[in-house]
């Protein structure tokens, strides 16, 4: 049970980084991101099976971080959009040197 | 940590000491005592600092200053700000607000010092079969490093005891004396806090029982002497003054500083004790290293105790108050180099070739300074030389062995020096108050002005005339049985009996240097006497120069003033039988000799290949009595020669010409120095360290790496090559950054999965 869960979070935490660096819309970027954040919500509860309850506590932490991050996240995005009418991340550079 | 009778170590395993348990144990609070009369004098200081003082006094009289220097500055408006009552400033009489309250510390905490220093020696006396080791205390580990074991730890033996008793003993005197003379300035409680300073470190380098303590006290004695020079500091010349000598010291602290580097490299140790133990066995007798760590440590006495090279800076010291000159500039702080000395005789006898040279410094001193004293117009100026010229004997004295001579001379000279200075002092104060009544800005230091004071100030006459024939050498005033015994110990040296006279110098035989410093010493004998009778005759003799006006203000000092000077003026008479001559036995023979025995007694006999020397009775009395001849005929020359009624006031004196006008200008020495040192320095630092070093190559530097505008170019303009490197390495660094959140991203990735794979495949 513990193995094919681990593998399963293994899989999730790789799309999610392989979306957040392969893609240019910063809507997926973000979900790819709270992807990441799942898999490894994922794992800690795959974990607390075996080792107590303290990683169920920690995904509730996760989940809280997670909310404030999308709140903000999402709030940044649009005040991106309004700014530049667009998502696509490819043509915002302004931390060019 | 002071308070802690700590047992020391050397002690502990030799059983007590017979002076532990006296009055020896508070030997910790003699020095004690005037740091904390420096702590309430400080405090009372700075507390009246931050209040507002009265309306610039000098802001009315736009005073000269009286050695003919600089022209006063404007004094500053704070009570203490080291402008106003100069000697001679005028100024409207404002007593300190705190004066009376430092008048009670300043000299109180002095004389219980003394009351203590003087218990000490009662007990040492009363040591059944007399103290042969010193008592030594130890209060806590200062520098424990490595194999460097130095204590915080005083030393009492007789050689330190008398320093103390001469310390505390005139200190006194000279903080009473000073209750009169400083009475209106308004620095009083700065300058007794500083005076009480100096005293403190003075005391530490008499009592340090190894030469980083003797160091510190070193070093003490120098800041406070800079700090009371330069105690009028609102006029340039007195600061300069005061630079100019702490820098001349610093070059003498360097050779003591190396010495001391090279002692603890060959022996380990650097308590009096321990090299006094390890010394004679360890160093090669005349060898190179105990000569260059004697040089070494002679060019740190010659700084501070004033011998040529160094001396420049003790006649200029004179800026300072009066009372200070006669403590640090005559009594106490220049005799250092002298107690150094003494104090390491069981290095110097070891090395006769330095000695040697330390004879030869003493008595070219001696004569050169003598010869400058002969035409010095400035009262103060005179008694400097003499002090110089007079602490070249003391070296003769130490350096030929003789070290009680030498040190017998350090205790008269302090005695009737400082009797000279305070008389000179209070001449000074009669001038200045007769000046400051009719608002004369003439100079009150030069005797040219002076003459005929006899009349109006009759006990500073008499007791001028009492130092007089001390320094003089007249026979049974204190100055005659100590120059006689120095310049008795280095003839009798000559001869074949001791290691001084078989060593050679530079090749010149050790016999001729002697007998040369001998004939110097006589021939500076008599210039003294002349110069000393001179001072006299110009000051208080002849008809009055003050002027009509000024001449009904004359009067003498107050009692604070003349009581020390009565006392200073029995020790310079009687100073003598302290050390009497096996020839006149008017007392107890030899007191100073058998007290100073267990402290220099060994370094005197190995100088003296072991045996003391014998003098017949015909040598010793052609000895006195070449002494005594030479004494009086400088007296009565210079009584047949200088006519007093014939000089006239400064102003209206003609220049010197020839030989005179070079002594008049000090041989032109310090001219010699500017030129061959100062500007030299100067033109280096600004030349090469300033325009080459710091605007060429720091400042370029600086523009090629970061600038790219000149900053004295015209606004706008770039300088070619303005920023280069600057720029190269930020366009560098701004390649990384692209600004796309995907790159960033992927580095953050690939530094993940490197860290991880360190981790893992490690």
């Amino acid at each position: 049970m513990l193995t094919e869960s681990l593998f399963f979070s293994a899989v999730l935490f790789t799309i999610g980084v392989i979306g957040v660096l392969t893609r240019r819309n910063a809507i997926i970027i973000f979900m790819c991101v709270e992807l990441m954040l799942n898999a490894v919500n994922l794992t800690f509860v795959a974990f607390a099976q075996v080792y107590g309850v303290a990683g169920q506590v920690f995904v509730f932490f996760v989940m809280t971080v997670a909310a404030a991050e999308a709140a903000v996240g999402l709030a940044i995005i649009i005040a991106l959009f309004r700014h530049r009418q667009t998502v696509n991340l490819s043509n915002i550079n302004l931390l060019k040197g | 940590m002071l308070l802690q009778h700590a047992a020391d170590a050397v002690q502990a395993g030799a059983g007590a000491h017979p002076l532990s348990g006296t009055a020896a144990e508070y030997l910790w609070l003699v020095p004690l005592l005037p740091l904390l009369g420096f702590v309430l004098n400080g405090l009372l200081s700075l507390v009246s600092a931050y209040r507002v003082g009265p309306a610039d006094p000098g802001a009315d009289h736009d005073a000269a200053h009286g050695g003919g220097h600089a022209v006063a500055t404007t004094h500053g408006h704070a009570t203490d700000s080291g402008g106003g009552a100069h000697g001679d400033d005028h100024h409207p009489v404002v007593r300190h607000r705190f004066a009376t309250l430092t008048s009670i510390i300043g000299p109180g905490v002095l004389a219980l010092s003394f009351f203590l220093a003087v218990a000490i020696f009662a007990a040492m006396r009363g040591v059944g079969g007399g103290v042969h080791a010193p008592f030594i205390q130890s209060y806590f580990a200062w520098m424990p490093v490595g194999d460097l074991r130095i204590n915080a730890a005083f030393q009492l033996d007789q050689l330190s005891m008398l320093m103390m008793l001469i310390i505390t003993g005139v200190g006194t005197l000279i903080h009473i004396f000073s209750v009169g003379y400083m009475q209106d300035d308004p620095g009083y409680p700065r300058y007794f806090a500083y005076l009480n300073l100096f005293v403190f470190f003075m005391l530490m380098l008499v009592l340090g029982a190894n030469y980083p303590v003797l160091f510190v006290g070193w070093e003490g004695v120098g800041l406070c002497s800079y700090l009371l020079i330069g105690f009028w500091f609102s006029e340039k010349a007195n600061a300069d003054a005061g630079k100019k000598a702490f820098i001349v010291n610093r070059i003498g602290d360097f050779g003591l500083l190396i010495a001391m580097f090279m002692l603890f490299a060959n022996l380990g140790t650097l308590d009096f004790v321990g090299i006094a133990a390890a010394a004679p066995s360890q160093l090669v007798f005349g060898g190179a290293l105990v000569t260059a760590i004697c040089l070494f440590m002679f060019l740190g006495c010659a700084g501070k105790s004033a011998q040529i090279p160094l001396y420049v800076w003790l006649p200029d010291a004179m800026a300072g108050p009066t009372p200070v000159s006669a403590l640090i500039h005559a009594a106490t702080m220049v005799t250092a180099g002298v107690y150094l000395v003494a104090r390491s005789n069981f290095l110097f006898s070891l090395a006769p070739a330095a000695e040697l040279t330390v004879v030869l410094v003493g008595a070219l001193t001696a004569i050169f300074a003598a010869t400058i004293g002969l035409k010095q117009w400035d009262i103060k100026k005179v008694l400097a030389y003499s002090t110089v010229s007079q602490l070249g004997y003391m070296f003769v004295g130490v350096g030929s062995g003789a070290y009680v001579a030498g040190v017998f001379h350090l205790m008269t000279h302090a005695f009737f020096k400082a009797l000279l200075f305070l008389g000179s002092g209070s001449v000074i104060f009669a001038m200045h108050r007769a000046y400051h009544h009719t608002g004369n800005h003439d100079d009150a230091q030069d005797m040219r002005n002076m003459g005929g004071l006899k009349q109006y100030m009759r006990t500073t006459w008499i007791l001028m005339w009492i130092a007089t024939l001390a320094i003089a050498g007249v026979p049974f005033f204190s100055g005659f049985f100590s120059k006689d015994e120095i310049l008795g110990g280095v003839f009798l040296r000559a001869s074949e009996h001791s290691t001084l006279a078989q060593a050679h110098w530079l090749g010149i035989p050790g016999t001729a240097i002697l007998y040369l410093s001998y004939a110097l010493g006589l021939a500076a004998a008599f210039m003294t006497a002349v110069y000393m009778t001179r001072m006299m005759l110009y000051t208080f003799h002849g008809p009055n120069r003050t002027g009509e006006r000024e001449r009904g203000h004359l009067a003498e000092a107050p009692w604070t003033m003349t009581g020390p000077l009565v006392i200073l003026g029995v020790l310079s008479a009687v100073g003598g039988w302290f050390n009497l001559p096996a020839l006149i036995p008017l007392g107890p023979v030899g007191v100073l000799e058998h007290w100073l025995e267990p402290v220099v007694g060994e370094g005197a006999l190995r100088v003296t290949n072991g045996a003391p020397i014998e003098a017949t009775h015909s040598v010793e009395y052609a000895l006195i009595g070449a002494a005594v001849v030479i004494a009086i005929a400088g007296i009565a020359l210079a009584f047949a020669r200088l006519k007093p009624d014939r000089l006239v006031p400064k102003a209206q004196s003609p220049e010197e010409h020839g030989f005179e006008r070079v002594l008049a200008n000090k041989y032109y020495v310090d001219e010699a120095y500017d030129k061959a040192v100062v500007q030299p320095v100067v033109a280096t630092s600004r030349g090469l360290l300033w325009r080459g070093v710091d605007v060429g190559l720091i400042d370029g530097l600086t523009r090629l790496i970061v600038q790219s505008k000149d900053d004295d170019a015209a606004p706008g303009t770039t300088v070619p090559m303005g920023g280069l490197a600057a720029r190269a390495v930020g366009w560098v660094g701004s390649q990384v950054q692209s600004g796309q959140v995907g790159t960033y991203a992927w580095v953050l990735v690939v530094g993940v999965l490197f860290v991880l794979g360190a981790f893992t495949f490690r």
